[in-house]
């Protein structure tokens, strides 16, 4: 018999079951569809941290301490540790070919006031440059300058959350806010951002020049710092993050490479993708055993399937049907149940991602990729849970299965 | 393709017997069984179902196979009708040796060339009158949609039962859906019907109902085994076979079969049969 009469007889018996053969389905449409959208969600987030990472700016290089590896708490003398300074900085900027910007970061938290308003957020004391180097603009008011870094003047820049909560309709432009009780004119407020990755408010900050947050909100005490680099092409990049981790020990007696830490944008994608790569395998681990859980439901339903029908089976070899017919018809009686499930669950899939994306305000992305693969594993399911049943089914004794009662 | 090698050599196995013993028989020669055997293993216990059952049976015999319960017709009807396979001896279907078929080769033998009739129908459930009668069609190759529906229909006609062609086996009357069963058998214009006790399960009425529709079936040349336990039955065919343990005790030809038509017309008409 043709594969095409085969095929038929198994659509016709699995029509005959509709509500039994839309249950054993519901176990593969669950499975795909959750495959379909966990690779969804790693994949968005993957392109989101992409993203952000390239909203750092243009070829960023952070250099840090690395507190794991170093010794500072005991180095605690300007010059001596392998805590960064200032003077750091202007070397970095001065004297190393293929450095356009570099500007330190100072980070402190601090209460923030207007007229009865309270605030408490970060605030970050950086240079002019910091602003080229991230790229950043203003909704409204302008950016502090060079100058005001220099005068130490007591300025800042407040990102949208900070506005909203500190001003509401007001517009914060050359007002004064207090932070730690110390005056500052609002210069503008930061284009707003949105969230990252990790779920901050990016645009809950609070921006002013490193000279004054040093003197004022940090007391001249030394803090740590981070230095902000901006490289003049891709190429440079590289030969940059060199340079300034040999300058920095130069500059700093007695430590080692591994007391700075020296990334470039291309070392935070690498680890940010990692983690999103690493997320993703472990949500499509997941989402793989509700769909394995599911093949085993096709398996459950076709050996009962089997053992309700053993006179229908006997039936059709008395009057013809060989062993091939039979195992045939219910192999593709259970990978038709596992596509088709597929199908429906891709669907599902998809509406199910567009809907996270939606209330996660993430680009969410289902890949080719995954459509195929949730269909040839939906089917490669069909046919080695289908395999055992059948193969009861076909061979059994036409004399036994006709007398079953 | 077995099928025809097995064929060549068995007809030169039987060539000398043809010539000298019986020639003028095998013309029409059908099958012929010589010392058929079916033992049954049940654990320790050997069940001698049929101990050496030697018959043949000639194109166009209305066949009736009669005895006590636990003789052996059904085991006897099941090896005719390649469902089972004998424990020794040797049987012959149209001069192809079938006891040393293989399962595969028995089924095409199923599809091809025998219809079978069962005491309880067996009739595919939530599947129309017309999808069961094709349901022998389905698994013979090369027979067009168009092809399967024109047999089914004529062979549901030949019944008598074509209008109930969409109803399911629920909601057909026993007789009904033993006619469906025989259209089932004959929709592959097979070389000869088996029937185990296809009236067992009906009334007197519907029994020689059932019984017209095969004799009609004989008068259009078809070959017909039947089993019953019913002596007025058995009465309908020209020739009658009795078992006992597993052997026939006698064999003869009816003088005269009772015509189930003649019969029907003289039971007193009932008002709701249509
Ligand atoms: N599958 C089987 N396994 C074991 N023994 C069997 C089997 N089928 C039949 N037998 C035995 O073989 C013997 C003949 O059985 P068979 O069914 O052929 O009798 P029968 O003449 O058809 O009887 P009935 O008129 O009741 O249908 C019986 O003793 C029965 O118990
Ligand atoms: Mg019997």
């Amino acid at each position: 018999m043709s594969i095409l009469g085969i095929i038929r007889i198994a659509l016709k018996s699995l029509m005959r079951n509709k509500t039994r053969t839309f249950l054993t389905m519901l176990g593969i449409i669950i499975g795909v569809a959750a495959v379909i959208t966990m690779l969804a969600i790693g994949q968005g987030a993957k392109k989101i941290v992409e993203e952000q990472v390239n909203s750092m700016g243009t070829n960023v290089i952070v250099v840090s301490v690395n507190f794991s590896q170093s010794g500072s708490n005991v180095r605690q003398a300007a010059g001596s540790g392998n805590l960064l300074e200032v003077e750091d900085v202007d070397a970095i900027r001065d004297q190393i070919d293929g450095v356009l910007y570099a500007s330190p970061v100072y980070t402190t938290f601090g209460q923030l006031k207007y007229e009865g308003n309270n605030w408490r957020t970060g605030v970050m004391g950086v240079d002019a440059d910091y602003f080229y180097i991230r790229d950043m603009k203003t909704s409204s008011g302008e950016l502090f300058h060079a100058s005001d870094v220099e005068n130490g003047a007591k300025v800042c820049l407040i990102g949208k959350t900070v506005a909203d909560n500190l001003f509401g309709d007001v517009d914060p432009v050359d007002k004064i806010i207090r932070i730690r009780n110390i005056p500052f004119t609002v210069k503008g407020v930061l284009a707003a951002k949105g969230q990252n990755v990790m779920g901050n408010d990016q645009d809950d900050t609070v921006i002013a020049p490193y000279t004054t947050t040093y003197a004022r909100l940090l007391g001249h005490r030394w803090r740590n710092m981070m230095v902000l680099v901006s490289a003049e092409s891709k190429d440079a990049i590289q030969l940059v993050q060199q340079d300034i981790l040999d300058l920095l020990q130069s500059r700093h007696r007695g430590t080692t490479s591994e007391e700075f830490a020296v990334r470039t944008q291309t070392d935070l994608a690498d680890t940010a993708n990692s983690v999103s790569n690493t997320l993703t395998i472990l949500l499509a681990s997941i989402a793989g055993i509700s769909l394995l859980v599911g093949g085993i439901g096709i398996m459950n339903i076709m050996l009962v399937s089997v053992t309700e029908r053993i006179k229908e089976i006997g039936i059709r070899m008395a009057v013809g049907a060989g062993k091939r017919d039979v195992l045939l018809q219910f192999i593709i009686e259970a990978v038709a149940i596992s596509i088709l499930g597929g199908i429906l669950g891709i669907l599902l899939g998809f509406g199910a991602a567009k809907i996270v994306g939606d209330i996660m305000k993430w680009s969410i992305a289902v890949t080719p990729w995954s459509v195929i693969l949730s269909v040839g594993f939906s089917m490669a399911i069909g046919i080695f849970f289908g395999w055992y049943p059948a193969s009861k089914a076909a061979n059994l004794n036409l004399i036994d299965a006709l007398r079953y009662e | 393709m077995p099928n025809k090698r097995r064929l060549k050599i068995c007809r030169q196995d039987r060539v000398w017997d043809v010539d000298s013993d019986m020639p003028e028989l095998d013309k029409n020669r059908l099958l012929y069984t010589e010392h058929l055997t079916k033992t049954y293993t049940m654990g320790d216990i050997q069940v001698h179902a049929l101990r050496g059952v030697d018959v043949t049976i000639n194109t166009g015999e209305f066949i009736a196979i009669m005895g006590a319960s636990g003789s052996g017709k059904t085991t006897f009807m099941n090896l005719l009708g390649c469902l089972d396979k004998p424990s020794s001896g040797a049987y012959f279907l149209d001069e192809i040796a079938v006891h040393g078929m293989s399962d595969a080769e028995l089924t095409v033998i199923r599809n091809q060339k025998i219809g079978y009739v069962f005491q309880s129908f067996y009739l595919l459930p939530r599947t129309t009158a017309l999808e069961n009668v094709e349901l022998p069609l389905l698994y013979c190759k090369k027979c067009s949609l168009h092809e399967r529906h024109e047999k089914a229909m004529h062979a549901l006609g030949t019944v008598g039962i074509a209008e109930r062609a969409k109803h399911f086996p629920n909601q057909l009357s026993g007789g009904q859906q033993q006619r469906v069963a025989i259209a089932r058998a004959i929709v592959n214009d097979p070389v000869f019907i088996l029937a185990d006790e296809p009236t067992g399960n009906l009334d007197t009425r519907t029994s020689i109902e059932v019984m017209a529709v095969f004799q009609a079936l004989h008068k259009q040349g078809k070959t017909i085994v039947l089993v019953t336990h019913e002596n007025d039955i058995a009465q309908y065919a020209d020739r009658l076979i009795s078992f006992r343990d597993g052997r026939i005790i006698s064999d003869k030809a009816n003088p005269a079969p009772r015509s189930a038509t003649e019969d029907l017309k003289l039971l007193p008409k009932l008002d709701e049969e249509d």
